[in-house]
């Protein structure tokens, strides 16, 4: 009954992150790799394990490998990297074996910082990324008597992840599975697409008793395929493994499959009997063998990531943080909001951050347009910005102005003239304005007078309705507080 | 015995070979030998020996990424054992 006796469960999970390089052709043969394809149009005699092929390593795939390596600060970017074959025998892959890099992986002993539950920095580590060719397709659901099979994914190049046992929870593991997905979009190495299979990621899921050393027995889920299903299957899986140990039973060691449909995991019965992969070098392929040079030339293809461009954003430019995540984040966005920023004089980058995330955010969702369409250029953006900056025009104009500019080569001076947009900040005028505006509303004035604050509001409102919103509202105010 | 029957049935099994019941014990003997001579390679200090992925003293060629390979659809599922106009046909495998 009491509480106090009920054991507290920790988790810890592991991850194992499959992502599609961004190549033309495959790992070993020169055969597109184009998604969507007609089925068994993208195969060459090598993929099909015709006997007498031999493979041929893409160097595009050793060189993303390297900048992956990089991107996550790895200790060891292998001179010398060599391929095994791990068998088994599954109709989507023809060769009964795969190539994979088992003993001599070309990344080790990386890291990534995340944020833990608590909103804390926490180190993950990634124990390596080798190199690996992805597998054929089966279709089940084109006859009941036959699986159909489809070889066109057959030798897509791949690089796996594995992450240390560091995540403590299904949260953390969907946070180290967006970084990782940031870093390798960010790259351009893979493509990022989760529908289309691009980044797929196993699960290695234990419970163990809060203050046990050992690990618990590990469940591996396998092929998850969105953010959403990741978070949902660790859960689940928690919740079966500590329900069953609390029932008196154990977990079994075993690869499990998600079903969304039901939310729940269930044993893979195939992978059961073969855990045996009988690993050993690959004949065909020898040493892949390189210099510190060859590495190092691959340095400047690293770009500035998230993680340091939200720390640029908040120290450098005091964005708030909310505003610095939301353009780091997003690659277009943060090139684009960078592309102003540079251009700009007096105007503040917080101000470009607040029009970006709000009025032009709005311009491009009603126009159904991306960033990179570049219906305002950086140019123009920033001199709306400086007229911003130097008063010529108020906040509010600031959005009918870059209305104007959609979609034209007009600059801010240009439609502001046209248009007449330019803030009133005469005194003379606005006074003028200011006293016509009490003559006409005698009641309100007295009330104002008399103390009610929300007069001064209703009157500010007047005066920017009588200017069409040209009055400078700081003077304004001036004016009104004067009286 | 450094090898049983069993172990021989199960690499049967993963190698897909079909092994009868009276085969057993020949191929148990004769994997006994090549066990045994393994072992005897397991007993040389290798601990400063740098490990060897491949006898050929040569370095792996590196291809540009460029597609070269056309459609060879229909030569490859003529050769299949069972395929329609666009797959491979095997018996079902589901998950």
């Amino acid at each position: 009954m009491s509480n106090q006796n009920k054991t507290q469960w920790e988790t810890v999970i592991g991850l194992e992150i499959h992502t599609q390089l961004k190549t033309k052709s495959k790992l070993f043969a020169g055969t597109n790799t184009a998604y969507g394809a007609e089925p068994n149009t993208q195969v060459s005699f090598l993929e099909a394990a015709i006997p007498g092929t031999l493979p041929v390593f893409n160097e595009k795939v050793l060189r993303y490998a390297i900048r992956f390596g990089l991107a996550v600060g790895a200790k060891l970017i292998a001179k010398e990297s060599t391929f095994d074959r791990k068998n088994y025998f599954y109709p989507d892959s023809p060769k009964a074996y795969q190539i994979t890099q088992l003993n001599h992986p070309i990344v080790e002993h990386g890291q990534l910082i995340i944020e833990d539950d608590k909103g804390k920095e926490k180190v993950i580590r990634i124990n390596r990324a080798h190199i690996e060719e992805d597998a054929g397709k089966s279709i089940h659901d084109k006859y009941a008597q036959y699986s159909a099979i489809d070889l066109n994914r057959c030798g897509t190049p791949l690089i796996e992840i594995v992450s240390e046992p560091d995540l403590s929870s299904a949260k953390e593991a969907v946070r180290y599975m967006r970084s990782i997905h940031t870093i390798v979009t960010h790259l351009g190495i893979c493509d990022g697409n989760l529908q289309e299979g691009s980044f797929r990621c196993d699960a290695n899921v234990s419970v163990r008793p809060v203050g046990q050393k050992e690990l618990g027995t590990r469940t591996e889920l396998k092929n998850i395929n969105s953010f959403r299903f990741v978070e949902k299957a660790i859960n689940i899986e928690i919740k079966r493994q500590i329900k069953l140990i609390e029932s008196g039973g154990t977990v079994t060691q075993e690869t499990r499959l998600y079903d969304a449909d039901k939310n729940q995991t269930r044993p893979m019965r195939s992978k059961e009997e073969a855990n045996d992969y009988r690993y050993f070098s690959d004949p065909d392929l020898l040493p892949v063998v390189i210099d510190q040079a060859y590495i190092d030339n691959e340095k400047q293809f690293i770009p500035e990531f998230p993680a340091q461009k939200i720390k640029r954003y908040i120290m450098g430019l005091a964005l708030k943080s909310d505003d610095a995540k939301i353009i780091a984040n997003d690659k277009e966005l943060s090139e684009y909001f960078d592309a102003i920023v540079q251009k700009l004089k007096k105007a503040k980058a917080k101000i470009a951050a607040n029009l970006i995330l709000g009025e032009f955010s709005a311009l491009l969702n009603a126009n159904d347009a991306k960033v990179e369409d570049d219906n305002i250029t950086a140019t123009q953006f920033a001199q709306l910005l400086e007229a911003l900056a130097a008063g010529t025009i108020s906040h509010k104009i600031a959005k009918v102005v870059m209305e104007k500019m959609w979609a034209t080569d007009n600059t801010a001076a240009q439609i502001i003239d046209k248009e007449g947009l330019a803030q009133v900040s005469d005194t003379g005028e606005l006074e003028a304005i200011v006293k016509e505006i009490i003559k006409n509303n005698p009641s309100q004035f007295e009330a104002y007078k008399n103390g009610d604050m929300k007069m001064f509001n209703y009157f500010v409102g007047q005066v920017m309705k009588q200017t069409k919103g040209r009055a400078n509202p700081a003077q304004v105010k001036t004016l009104l507080e004067e009286l | 015995m450094l090898i049983n029957r069993k172990e021989v049935q199960q690499i049967a099994v993963l190698a897909k070979l079909n092994v009868s019941e009276d085969e057993i014990d020949t191929i148990v003997t004769s994997l006994d030998s090549v066990v045994e001579m393994i072992n005897h390679i397991n007993e040389v200090d290798t601990n400063e020996v740098k490990p060897m992925a491949n006898p050929m003293d040569a370095v792996q060629r590196l291809r540009a990424d460029e597609v070269t390979e056309t459609s060879n659809k229909e030569v490859l599922l003529s050769m299949a054992t069972n395929a329609d106009e666009d797959y491979f046909l095997v018996p079902t495998v589901v998950e």
